[in-house]
């Protein structure tokens, strides 16, 4: 692939914010119809590189040159580095969810008939996009009616109508299930096979491996490397090194697990949805925790893993049927986040910045939002105590901040999962629910993260950890709970959990016997 | 150059800059001076000052309360027609019933909390936006006004007049000022001063910076000084005047709930449900009740300024409080509270409140029409928010800022990698 002619090279990119440098002297070149994948940890300047590219930064507001189809381009605007062919798919999806599928593809740039839009041709040429994306819908269906798989493949076309000659894709499978994922890859192979340049920007390195052609690693703003996955025999680990700067011997830290007794056992839990009376979102599910055990529920998506634990946490998602929970023996009320807190429940939600956290807020005002009465006397508050705990969490968790008082906006996604993990730590908890603890976070953070669980349940806490990753589940738990349709389908000890036996739970209703 | 730069941090915020609210008062400054000099010194007459406090307490009652409601992500149409409504129905109870003023005034404010209650359940418990409920309100409680009235004005009775019309009486020694407003003013002096120093102690506890002596003392230097001219002006009004007691009023609501939203759990969880209702709610917060209160609270105040205002008027009649929301939004909007929620404090609405006073007050005083004022208070209002919503679009790039920058070159400027939603941590310190 090497006597491919480059497509696109950013040269000496840098670009400064006032008081930080978010690239230094960054390069990049993308030859012409290859994958390419960019890694680096969070913070490390992947977004800004492809919002420099993309003119969010115009021109002017960096130092460097990029070379596009061999000339030099100046984009002042998004809409620039459309017309060049150039089109980045958010994280975050762009689609108006009111709206049907073809409207959505031809969102700001509808095929037009006499100044009227023509839906008849939109209506055509939708369908052919989809098709290219291999979306069987009806074209007619609202956004918000089809899953988030489906909905990324919509974004997919919609950069098909405007024709585009470089796909980019920021992390394109955060949200998506393994199979969606899956499909997302084998799109991208097929883009590649028609000669359409992608530029794929994820954390999943196991993806990378496997789709990318060659790979470009940032770190702290800078060019570190750029490889060639075939020639160079790049592996994750290989990856991870260049990310980190150092090599990660193990992914999860070693850890003696110190297991006590049952101390808060779920029964029959049954929960229905909130909008549809016929709909269980949780059907009879039973389970346990002990005390210093930290106990996986794995699911694909839709499973009621999250739903399983909102509405445990005082009744926050769904309609409650049915079902007693017993903690220390004793049969709980948990009829609000009020009661789940004052019971020693906590729950870290799996979107943060969503519901997790109040983005405007300052680090130590965050953290111990959820137990304010502790740090107050007759309902006022003592910012001596609050600063106290605050900075008592900065230091136990490492939290990378020059001061509790910046907003968590300005803190990375590692750091504001710190963050909110201490909020709730705070509130002195027996049982943790953590809901995708590590997603859209970097490798070095993520193994903090998993440190900072193993603490927990050393200190005799029970710790539930919802998550997508089959590895992160078997590195970490000592039990997991496979989920399926809102049912809980089996209870894997470690010794037996394989991603294998897993996943098989996880798509069946049988509770499969484990051996 | 390192001085200009501490005092810039320090001068106004505690420890943190915090452009926004040096804007606000730059802004206030400035247009006293410049109508002081424009109006010959008439602006800062003890009658002119003492006019303006009992002219626009009012206002600045409402704002206390819209702030809250803006923070908590509502808005509220209605407190114009509840201040109205409110007025009305005291006016003709101590008319036709002969009740006594004292009770009249515990009559209102119950009026205004069933008000309250009444629209704090459709926003909390129902779900309907408080634009719409307050809509409704708007429309209710201004025909109720007319109902109740028959669309006629009902003078009130002497003693409650004193809420409006009042202020502080003459006692002890003829000092040739009047002897309260002094020691309040004393009092003011030693609160600033205390409290100066209290903070000093809590940020060396907690081992941060704490801002240079020189700083302290250059920012009790002007805060003394600005207590200490206005004391004397108030207590040297002609005899009989001095510190209103709607004045007097203000200050206490003022105080009370600056600590409130700052210092405790109750205020901490207005400004958490307005950042982030869901993640509010997730953390333990009662929402409803949260919603709930806050809305019942502006009606409560609403009706004690619709109280003042009839009792400064000495009679309720059916065009009052017309477009009262108006300003008080305006004034919190001025005053740095986000449209989005989650952000503002009392004391920066009170400056927005009094910037909209000076400017309303010098421009009468000027003989400008009511026409041109209106077009001037609304390209004020609309500047004061573009500047804001410009400033977050340029990461903190602000016009003072820039005024500033030629003394601060050097300084190390906020990282900014990513652009701040607003000033962080306003509503946590303010020099207020």
């Amino acid at each position: 692939m090497t006597h491919d002619p480059a497509l696109l090279e950013m040269r000496s990119i840098t670009k400064t914010f006032p008081g930080v440098t978010a690239l230094a002297d960054v390069n990049l070149a993308v030859r012409a119809g290859e994958i390419h994948a960019i890694c680096g940890e969070n913070g490390a300047g992947k977004s800004t590189l492809m919002k420099v590219l993309s003119g969010v930064y115009p021109h002017g507001t960096y130092t460097g040159d990029i070379v596009y189809q061999g000339e030099e381009v100046r984009f002042h605007d998004i809409r620039a580095s459309e017309r060049a062919g150039i089109v980045i798919i958010h994280q975050e999806l762009a689609l108006v969810p009111g709206m049907s599928i073809t409207e959505n593809i031809f969102l700001g740039n509808e095929p037009r008939r006499r100044g009227a839009i023509d839906w008849k041709a939109a209506q055509r040429r939708a369908l052919e996009l989809m098709e290219q994306v291999g979306l069987q819908e009806d074209p007619d269906t609202l956004i918000k009616d089809i899953g988030i798989g489906k909905q990324q493949l919509v974004e997919i076309a919609k950069a098909f109508a405007k024709d585009v000659k470089l796909l980019i894709l920021d992390e394109p499978t955060a949200a998506l299930n393994e199979a969606d994922s899956q499909h997302l890859l084998d799109l991208l192979r097929g883009f590649r096979e028609r000669g359409i340049t992608s530029i794929i920007i994820s954390h999943k390195l196991n993806e990378i491996e496997a789709v990318a052609d060659s790979i470009t690693i940032l770190r702290d703003g800078r060019t570190i490397e750029s490889l060639d996955v075939k020639a160079d025999g790049v592996n994750e680990d290989r990856i991870v090194r260049g990310m980190v700067g150092r090599e990660l011997s193990s992914r999860f830290p070693d850890h003696l697990p110190d297991i006590g007794e049952v101390f808060f056992e779920v029964r029959d839990w049954t929960v229905r949805h909130p909008n549809s009376a016929e709909r269980l979102v949780c059907k009879g599910s039973s389970f346990h925790v002990r005390r210093g055990e930290i106990v996986g529920f794995a699911g694909l998506m839709g499973a009621g893993r999250t739903e399983l634990a909102m509405s445990l946490f005082g009744r926050s998602y769904g309609v409650y049927l049915s079902g007693t929970v017993v903690k220390d023996g004793e049969e709980i009320q948990l009829r609000s986040v009020a009661d789940a807190i004052r019971h020693g429940l906590a729950y870290v939600s799996e979107d943060r910045k969503a519901i997790g956290l109040n983005l405007i807020d300052d680090i130590k005002t965050s953290m111990v939002a959820a137990k304010l009465q502790k740090i107050s006397t007759y309902g006022v508050i003592d910012p001596v105590g609050e600063y106290r705990a605050a900075e008592e969490y900065r230091k136990n968790l490492k939290i990378k901040t020059p001061s509790v008082d910046e907003g968590v906006m300005k803190l990375s996604g590692g750091n504001q999962q710190k963050v909110v993990l201490a909020k709730w730590m705070f509130t002195d908890p027996d049982l943790l629910i953590l809901d995708e603890p590590t997603r859209g976070i970097d490798v070095g953070a993520k193994y903090e993260i998993y440190g900072i669980i193993q603490r927990l349940a050393d200190q005799g806490k029970g710790v539930i950890v919802i998550s997508s990753e089959l590895p992160e589940l078997i590195g970490l738990c000592d039990r997991v709970y496979t989920m399926f349709e809102g049912a809980i389908t089996g209870d894997v000890p470690r010794r037996d959990a394989t991603p294998e036996l897993l996943m098989k739970q996880m798509t069946s209703m049988k509770k499969t016997p484990t051996p | 150059m390192s001085r200009i730069k501490d005092l810039q941090k320090n001068l106004f915020g505690g420890t943190t800059s915090n452009v926004r609210q040096f804007g606000m008062i730059f802004t206030l400054v400035a247009i006293v001076l410049l109508f002081e000099i424009w109006t010959g010194g008439l602006t800062l007459t003890s009658g002119n000052l003492i006019a303006v406090v009992s002219q626009y307490s009012y206002i600045l009652i409402l704002a206390i309360g819209m702030l809250m409601v803006i923070v908590a992500g509502h808005i509220d149409l209605s407190v114009g027609s509840v201040a109205a409504f409110t007025g009305i129905v005291v006016a003709k109870a101590m008319q036709e019933f002969s009740i006594p003023w004292p009770l009249g005034i515990a009559l209102g404010l119950a009026v205004g909390a069933v008000i309250g209650a009444w629209q704090g359940f459709w926003v909390a418990y129902v779900g309907v936006p408080a634009f719409i409920v307050t809509l409704a309100g708007m429309l209710l409680f201004r025909g109720g006004n007319q109902y109740i009235g028959n669309a006629d004005t009902v003078p009130v009775l002497d003693g409650f007049r004193t809420i409006g019309a009042g202020f502080l009486p003459e006692v002890g020694p003829d000092t040739g000022y009047n002897n309260l407003t002094l020691l309040l003013g004393l009092a003011a002096c030693l609160g600033v001063v205390w409290r100066e120093w209290k903070t000093r102690q809590t940020r060396r506890t907690m081992n941060a910076d704490v801002a240079p002596m020189w700083i302290t003392v250059l920012r009790l230097a002007v805060m003394l000084g600005v207590i200490v001219f206005a004391t004397l002006r108030f207590a040297s009004g002609r005899v009989g005047t001095s510190l209103p007691i709607s004045g007097i009023i203000l200050i206490v609501l003022v105080l009370g709930y600056s600590y409130y939203t700052r210092h405790t759990i109750g205020g901490r969880h207005i400004y958490a449900v307005g950042g982030n209702a869901r993640a509010a709610e997730l953390s333990g917060v009662k929402l409803k009740r949260v919603n709930f209160l806050v809305m019942m609270n502006m009606s409560v105040l609403a009706a004690l300024a619709g109280m003042i205002f009839v009792a400064r008027s000495s009679a309720s009649g059916p065009q009052d409080g017309l477009s009262w929301e108006l300003d008080a939004i305006a004034a919190v909007f001025i005053g740095g509270a986000a449209v989005s929620g989650g952000l503002g404090t009392i004391s920066g609405s009170i400056v927005g409140g009094l910037v909209m006073a000076l400017l309303n007050n010098g421009l009468q005083l000027e003989g400008v029409g009511s026409d041109m004022v209106q077009i001037i208070k609304g390209l004020v209002l609309l500047l004061a928010v573009a500047f804001d919503v410009y400033n977050k679009s340029q990461d903190r790039f602000s016009i003072i800022g820039s005024l500033m920058r030629p003394f601060s070159r050097g300084a190390p400027t906020a990282p900014a990698g990513e652009p701040r939603p607003a000033p962080d941590s306003d509503k946590a310190r303010v020099a207020g």
